[in-house]
């Protein structure tokens, strides 16, 4: 059995034992190659955040001094959780199980452990349900560029009301109601085209649909990143009467240190800056959705996860600060100017999806260009929606029992209704906020705490360490145990009380003020009791067919 | 763009490039288990009651 890494590594990890072999149940699904799940996560992590949230933020927040929060949190929280979620995957991988509920029975052998993992199905479906609902958008708008329907001219305002009619804000059901005006003005064609596609990657399974797909859809984002790249860093000064709104300028305004009149220090100083950084990390490297968990289980019991985990954040940092940071910001000044930026960045929607098409059409072949990014937006959208139906797809089949075909058309009954609700009350992208709050960041946020907490204090540090050292292919520090054992569980809790303190309030209001807030909560409960229910159907499946004394651990 | 800026962005840009470009080497150099071996065998083990 070959253990790879250093000298050190070798020393301290022994391999797994031959005993837990013989646990692995039939099973079909796994990796085709090492690089494949590696992309496959990478993409998974890649997403619209890299690309419009990340620059927003920065360039909210001082510029380069965001900088200094954003690598301690990817030290701290980000680079940690992503070994424990690869750990804790692999390990119930290891014992039979791809989803959350039996890899979190495997980690903590109790009988309400598997419940826990609920949410790791709640969380990527119901992210899935308003996600393709973007990713739609990004298609719709790569297609326009494409065909040069999307030339609108520089009044703003005509963007902000081509987005408006195109995904429905200004009244219920807008969306779907095609009377007055074209299916080419209709974001539903490109809706349906997502949905067939996601469906059809999955349907073929993980190597020959997730795993191929994304190793060519990978390299053509960046190839893509690159292209708009290169065209913004060309732009020179495109106006000579203002010539404050250059290039370097703009760069300036998203890297420099200390921004409109604030110190280094003072923008240090700012709690908000270290929040949202953290809060941008952890969300970035997708970590606390259940999915890394789910891929990682179909790895083999001695692959290596420590190198693999570093790489695919590696390249999600990649694709956010080298391309990400240097294309978005610089790209809304040279236009926009200082305050036309700072404007813009307020809404990640309005930056995507208003300003930058206005700036495309104002730069010379942004035609082009506008398609190639809403392109690139709609491949990141792509790998990641992919990744949010697998963990669900992973519980039908191995906690039911169903088969591939029953398990797609069940998931795709489903996430259809969803996001149907979620198109229709568009009035305001009320429930895409409400899905996006309560789904997209509060549980996020308890599920991360759960698995950090499973995989430092249940699973402990010298049994997560030596999961995380078996097979590695780069040794990692001691060091990050007692990060992962004391650190990270305490920043992600200082992290997500403040923002629940700060953000909360309005939202709970809300429920009882909004109808339409009111029956997507309800939505999102009744989602989870159908998946507890499945959850229960699935432990009692298991416990017939793997009792907890027969499934001992190394 | 400041002096700071330059180092702030040159830093950052090249530290995360740096990173993958050195972890895809590490990949790369890793000698790949061939395909059947990923493959997960069906394998019965009797061990249900």
């Amino acid at each position: 059995m070959k253990i790879y890494g250093t000298p050190a590594a070798r020393k301290t990890v022994r391999p797994l034992p031959s005993r837990q072999s013989d646990f692995l149940p039939a099973k079909k699904e796994a990796w085709g190659s090492r690089i494949g799940v590696i992309l496959a996560v990478t993409g998974s992590a890649v997403g619209l955040g890299n690309f419009l949230r990340f620059p927003g933020k920065a360039a909210q927040y001082g510029g380069g001094a965001f900088m200094l929060p954003y690598f301690i949190a990817l030290f701290l929280l980000g680079l940690p959780m992503a070994w424990a979620e690869w750990a804790m995957g692999r390990h119930g991988g290891a014992h039979g199980h791809n989803s959350l509920p039996g890899i979190f029975r495997v980690v903590w052998r109790s009988k309400l452990a598997p419940y826990f993992g609920v949410l790791g199905l709640l969380i990527p479906v119901a992210i899935y349900m308003y996600y393709i609902y973007i990713e739609a958008w990004c298609l719709g708008y790569a297609w326009k560029f494409a065909t040069g329907s999307m030339a609108l001219g520089a009044d703003p305002s005509r963007y902000a009301e081509f987005f408006a009619r195109y995904v429905g804000l200004s009244a219920h059901g807008s969306a779907f109601n095609l009377s007055s005006g074209s299916w080419s003005d209709s974001v539903l064609p490109a809706l349906a085209l997502c949905f067939l596609l996601n469906f059809a990657i999955i349907y073929r399974g993980l190597g020959k649909g997730i795993e191929l797909f994304c190793k060519w859809a990978m390299p053509a984002l960046v190839v893509c990143a690159l292209i708009v790249l290169v065209r913004v860093l060309t732009l020179g000064t495109p106006d000579a009467t203002k010539p404050e709104q250059s290039l370097s300028n703009g760069l300036g305004f998203m890297w420099n240190l200390g921004w409109g009149g604030q110190t280094v220090w003072q923008a240090l100083a700012n709690s908000q800056m270290w929040l949202e950084a953290a809060g941008q990390i952890f969300f970035t490297l997708s970590v606390g959705f259940g999915i890394i968990s789910c891929y990682a289980s179909y790895l083999k019991p001695n692959d290596d996860i420590a190198l693999s985990s570093l790489t695919a954040c590696a390249g999600n940092e990649f694709c956010e600060v080298a391309l990400g940071g240097l294309i978005t910001v610089p790209a809304a000044f040279v236009f926009l100017g200082a305050a036309g930026v700072v404007a813009a960045t307020r809404s990640t929607f309005n930056l995507g999806f208003m300003t930058l098409p206005m700036i495309f059409n104002a730069m010379p072949l942004g035609q082009f260009v506008g398609a190639v990014f809403f392109f690139l937006l709609f491949l990141a959208a792509l790998t990641s929606s992919i990744s949010m139906l697998q963990p669900a797809i992973a519980l039908l089949e191995e906690g039911l029992g169903l088969g591939r075909r029953a398990s797609v058309a069940l998931l795709g009954f489903i996430t259809a209704v969803g996001t149907a609700f979620i198109v229709y009350f568009s009035k305001g992208a009320v429930a895409l906020d409400t899905f996006d709050f309560w789904i997209g960041s509060v549980c996020i946020y308890v599920l991360a705490t759960i698995q950090v907490i499973l995989f430092g204090w249940v699973m402990g540090m010298e049994r997560g360490f030596e999961e995380i050292q078996r097979g590695a292919g780069i040794h990692v520090p001691k060091l990050f145990m007692y990060i992962i054992k004391y650190v990270s569980p305490a920043y992600l809790l200082i992290v997500f009380g403040l923002w629940l303190f700060q953000t909360a309030g309005q939202y709970v209001r809300k429920i009882g003020s909004d109808p339409v807030v009111a029956g997507s909560v309800g939505f999102l409960v009744l989602l989870f009791v159908f998946f507890l229910m499945l959850t229960a159907q699935a432990v009692r499946r298991w416990q017939k067919m793997h009792p907890f004394h027969k499934e001992a651990g190394p | 763009m400041t002096l700071s800026g330059w180092m702030v962005m040159l830093l950052s840009v090249g530290f995360v490039t740096g990173l993958t470009v050195w972890c895809i080497y590490r990949v790369m150099q890793e000698p790949e288990a061939p395909a059947h071996m990923h493959a997960q065998d069906e394998i019965d083990t009797h061990d249900r009651e």
